[in-house]
């Protein structure tokens, strides 16, 4: 009877440890994914900042171009206005669109692309961009991790147990997303 | 990959602890024989040789760059570096090495360290003026891949140490040669010179052999690991391919390299073996620390 008993805790204490260590694998990786998504944020947050700036600079030359201005700003607005990865995603994806016309429109200045400022401000939003998707890619990979790791069995039953809930993917339109744009330095 | 991380860490333990050893060797013999101290000799070998071990290990990354002449690198200098750098950190989820430049016309790179935390790249000027962004990226990323890694800790480690090991060995037999020479038909113990002579002999033989253990424990395997994890961080093998292509056809030798740190580089160093390898010497490809370029583009050119 002794015997049992002692073979009945040590099961139940190693099942218990079997639990703590997944959670905490999972906690692990899911603070890994949340910091992922906190390194995009800064990102967009720096693209945020320089995009008044670089309107600023744009209309200061190019005077007849209003449209495009305002559509630069509202997908700004969209973007501050974005509380989940969709959101962003898609106000990301937007206002990157209304940035590559904005530039687009900037080619017919010359005056425009000889100014250092306009330049400096290009070189950075360029660069910022970069760090976006390579942001991006660190949020998705540690996301597929996550996931990966809460659907395999036997993990998702403690998975399900304990509340974990997979992550969204932070996902952008195009295929050629990555490969940014050319800038010469 | 954490498997890869904690056999890095293994075998640094292991190659940091052989050559103290060696060293112990070497201080108790000349402290017995030369200044005959006795068995204090062997307490006194085995404290210089371990501190010197550690020192050894806590300042490696400072060693390498010193010897390579290395300046910091600035944003306000080297942008376009800086830029690329902070981007893959973010890629490789790592915090940010420092970044360093020296001045040489060739194409070459090297990451050291201790730890991710105190990681440093470091690149040559030739490098910054012949690749383009994309290029310069792979480059920077396959160094981030060691870094990551730990690959740095066991490289520059067991670089640093074998490389003195190497040094201290020849010197030492050359010494006792010469020591021995002097004074055969000598006045007293001849056992004691002829012990010398004998471990002289022995080192003699070590040294090259030291040599060729680094190089297998420093398996070429981890440079295609590098090449396919930093692409991984890019998602941009055709560059790293491109500019491992340019690396290895350059004519140009680095000028600071030696045996101690000729396996810490993207690319062998030496322009005369890149030349072999290129050339397909089955010599080249023995004794080299470095996998055949071709080998490696080819590997990167086939990922997925």
């Amino acid at each position: 009877m002794d015997i049992s008993i002692i073979i009945i805790i040590a099961v139940v204490a190693l099942l218990l440890i079997y639990i703590i260590a997944i959670y905490n694998g999972l906690i692990t990786l899911r603070n890994r994914v949340e910091n992922g998504f906190a390194q995009i944020d800064t990102q967009l947050q720096r693209r945020y900042d320089l995009i008044p700036n670089l309107v600023e600079t744009v209309k200061g030359y190019a005077t007849h171009e209003s449209d495009v201005f305002e559509k630069v700003t509202a997908a700004r607005a969209n973007m501050g206005n974005a509380k989940t990865v969709n959101e962003k995603a898609q106000a990301d994806n937007a206002l990157t669109g209304t940035l590559k016309s904005l530039f687009a429109v900037a080619e017919a200045y010359p005056a425009l692309q000889a100014s250092a400022n306009f330049r400096e401000l290009q070189v950075e939003l360029t660069n910022t961009e970069n760090k976006i998707s390579f942001a991006r890619q660190f949020y998705n990979d540690t996301v597929k991790r996550f996931n990966t790791g809460i659907q395999k069995f036997p993990r998702n039953i403690i998975a399900g147990m304990l509340n974990f809930k997979a992550f969204e993917y932070y996902q952008v339109e195009s295929s050629e997303a990555r490969v940014a744009p050319k800038v010469s330095f | 990959m954490f498997q890869a991380v904690s056999a890095n860490k293994t075998k640094t333990a292991f190659i940091v602890l052989l050559i103290a050893l060696f060293f112990a060797a070497i201080i108790f013999v000349i402290s017995f024989y030369m200044f005959e101290l006795g068995i204090i000799s062997a307490v006194v070998a085995i404290a210089i040789s371990f501190i010197g071990s550690f020192v050894v290990y806590w300042n490696s990354d400072k060693i390498v760059l010193k010897i390579h002449n290395a300046r910091p690198a600035t944003p306000e200098q080297d942008q376009k570096l800086t830029n690329i750098l902070e981007g893959l950190c973010i890629a490789a989820g790592v915090p940010k090495p420092r970044l360093y430049v020296m001045e040489d016309p060739a194409l070459n790179a090297f990451a050291t360290g201790r730890s991710p935390k105190k990681g440093v790249i470091c690149v040559t000027t030739g490098l910054l003026d012949n690749l383009d962004y994309y290029q310069l990226e792979g480059v920077v990323a396959h160094e981030l891949a060691h870094i990551k890694n730990y690959d740095i800790l066991l490289q520059t480690v067991a670089g640093i140490m074998i490389g003195s090991a190497i040094i201290a060995a020849r010197t030492a037999s050359r010494v006792m040669m010469r020591g021995a020479g002097g004074r055969s038909g000598g006045r007293n113990g001849g056992a004691g010179v002829l012990v010398i002579m004998a471990i002289g002999v022995i080192f003699m033989v070590l040294a090259p052999l030291a040599g060729q253990f680094l190089k297998m424990l420093l398996s070429r395997n981890r440079e295609f690991l590098a090449d396919a994890k930093g692409a991984e961080f890019t998602r941009n093998p055709e560059a790293l391919a491109s500019a491992l292509e340019l690396l290895g056809g350059s004519n140009i030798p680095l000028s600071k390299s030696s045996n101690a740190t000729e396996s810490m580089y993207i690319v062998t160093p030496c322009a005369e073996m890149r030349a072999d390898m290129n050339a397909k010497k089955k010599s080249s490809s023995l004794f080299s620390t470095h996998p055949p370029i071709d080998k490696r583009v080819d590997a990167l050119r086939n990922l997925r």
